[in-house]
């Protein structure tokens, strides 16, 4: 791990912010889609499918670059129970990254349903048919849906928290987009 | 990082309300496409609620089309769509298939007799991974233009207003056309005798591109014989199911696949208006039923019969329908899946 950085490498904060804008897409469009009957609805659930399985492919190449990266140390003055919300929320969201896109796959596989990705290009099914498993699925993908939802918006507060109260570097630890690894000294 | 950095206190609690604002913000954003702000949208859950029959939703059940019987077969392609559409479904050749004959109601306990109308789901599988699923019925036209007016059907012939279906039908007057088939158009002993519409027009896309909007059709080989709903009324509750299983038993059944061509500016959007009979069709294969399975543990029980689920070749229209009827599907099945232990999975099993 090479964690003695100030900030995320630029690689890791490009797949950061390209992940923040599809994420949140997704989350959008996927409530939407799910309270209309009208023709959009097709619409998004055709956007809903392809774009979760980026997100899925994009969170795998996160992680690993998270491993080999690692990231900056969080300020020696935060005070214990942010570092602890911190930690368990990084690990949340990654979970969820990961996690809901496998698991909508796999709702539609116990559906029977085609897991189209464009056109013709399909997926393969990754459960078996199961009425019991759809619905424990369905559940999951609809609940943990809102938890990453309000996980994404304690997210922000805690970012925006970090970059004008507390005016600690660690927003600005992912925020730039220059490719410069150094931060202007505070002093 | 040094104290000196932090704001003074007036800025933290701008900063604060700023935050606020922004997490706010979100939150109403959210809540907005979520239809939480809108209780006028018409959602996939308001439209399933309203099929509830006034004894209640029958738990694991279908919330329309409830009781149906399932069949196994053959789709045997002539080669004649290929003209039309590329899907494989079209190109010379058998394909399996799965279907569920139906009753249009949502009571899965409904009398025979008493549901004027009948269906047939149908998914054929190609070898090139692809499905086809449709869901037809025997009417000639929808009985409404659009999926708001649907909702309003269903909640005027709910209501307890003797003039609600009155004042619905001068509101819409294209029910008129399905009004005169449920009325006058003859009423058969067999779903063997039926024919089934597909009613909304999908695009099909050729090979080399060419699109056209069609709508289908299975036209039953067998001759329909018409019978009044008095004498089907004497033939038990479910004489349809008994009838169909042992026709099967003595052979398979035919149904010829008819493609109907739109000519530019026919009502595409609109499945209440039928297009006018000079249209071309072509037949371009043969649904042959080959066995009929109870649905209680049949292959077509688990299977939602999506219209949208498509082959590459064959897409939606401007036709409103298929998506609204995807949709509130979808949601029943979500919700007879979440209800499956309340379904009588087996022939001896007591619940309803």
């Amino acid at each position: 791990m090479i964690g003695d950085s100030l900030r995320f490498t630029p690689l890791q904060r490009l797949l950061h912010w390209v992940m923040a804008m599809l994420v949140l897409a997704m989350l959008f469009i996927g409530v939407g889609m799910v309270s209309t009957v009208m023709p959009k609805y097709l619409t998004l659930v055709s956007i809903h499918k392809p774009l979760g399985i980026a997100i899925l492919v994009l969170a795998l190449i996160r992680l690993v670059v998270r491993l080999r990266y690692g990231t900056p140390p969080l300020p020696p003055d935060l005070p214990e129970p942010m570092k602890l919300a911190a930690y368990l929320s990084h690990y949340a969201l990654y979970i969820l990254m990961i996690g809901m896109p496998l698991i909508g796959w796999a709702m539609l596989s116990a559906a029977a349903y085609p897991v189209v990705l464009y056109g013709s290009v399909h997926l393969p099914a990754i459960l078996p048919q199961s009425d019991s498993l759809h619905a424990v699925l369905w559940n999951a993908h609809f609940y943990l849906a809102f938890a990453f939802f309000a996980l994404i918006l304690m997210h922000i507060a805690a970012a925006l928290f970090h970059a004008l109260v507390r005016r600690d570097g660690v927003f600005e630890s992912m925020a730039s987009v220059s490719t410069g690894d150094k931060v202007v000294p505070a002093e | 990082m040094s104290q000196t950095r932090r704001p003074p206190p007036r800025s933290v609690f701008a900063s604060l309300v700023l935050i606020a604002v922004v997490i706010g913000g979100g939150a109403a954003a959210f809540a907005y496409t979520a239809g939480w702000l809108s209780p006028q949208r018409l959602t996939p859950d308001k439209l399933v609620d309203a099929f509830t029959p006034p004894t209640g939703e029958p738990l694991g059940h279908r919330k329309n089309h409830a009781k149906g019987i399932c069949f196994t077969g053959t789709f045997e392609a002539n080669g004649a769509g290929s003209e039309l559409s590329y899907a494989q479904a079209f190109t010379r050749g058998q394909y399996p298939v799965l279907g569920r004959f139906n009753l249009g109601t949502p009571d899965p306990n409904a009398p025979d007799a008493t549901v004027r109308v009948r269906g047939m789901g149908l998914q054929i599988s190609t070898p090139d991974g692809q499905e086809w699923r449709s869901a037809m019925i025997n009417a000639p036209a929808f009985p409404v233009s659009t999926p708001q007016a649907f909702y309003e059907l269903l909640l005027a012939s709910a209501s307890k207003d003797p003039n609600a279906m009155k004042t619905f039908a001068g509101a819409h007057p294209e029910i008129g056309a399905f009004g005169a088939w449920a009325s006058s158009g003859p009423w058969t002993g067999s779903y063997a005798e039926e024919r089934y519409n597909g009613l909304n027009s999908f695009v099909f896309t050729n090979s080399s591109g060419a699109e056209q909007t069609v709508r289908w059709s299975l036209l039953p080989a067998a001759q329909p014989v018409p019978v009044s709903p008095d004498e089907l009324a004497k033939r038990g509750p479910s004489f349809l199911e008994q009838e169909i299983t042992e026709r099967v038993r003595g052979g398979p059944l035919r149904w010829t696949m008819v493609v109907t061509v739109a000519n530019p500016g026919d009502p595409s959007a609109d499945p209440s208006k039928a297009w006018p009979d000079d249209r071309r069709t072509i037949e371009v294969g043969t649904l042959i039923v080959q066995q009929i399975e109870a649905e209680r543990d049949g292959p077509c029980r688990d299977i939602n019969f999506d219209p949208t689920v498509l082959p590459a070749g064959v897409r939606t229209s401007d036709d409103p329908f298929p998506a609204a009827r995807s949709s509130a599907y979808a949601k029943s099945y979500d919700r007879r899946t979440a209800e499956a232990k309340y379904y009588p999975r087996t022939a001896t099993d007591p619940k309803p």
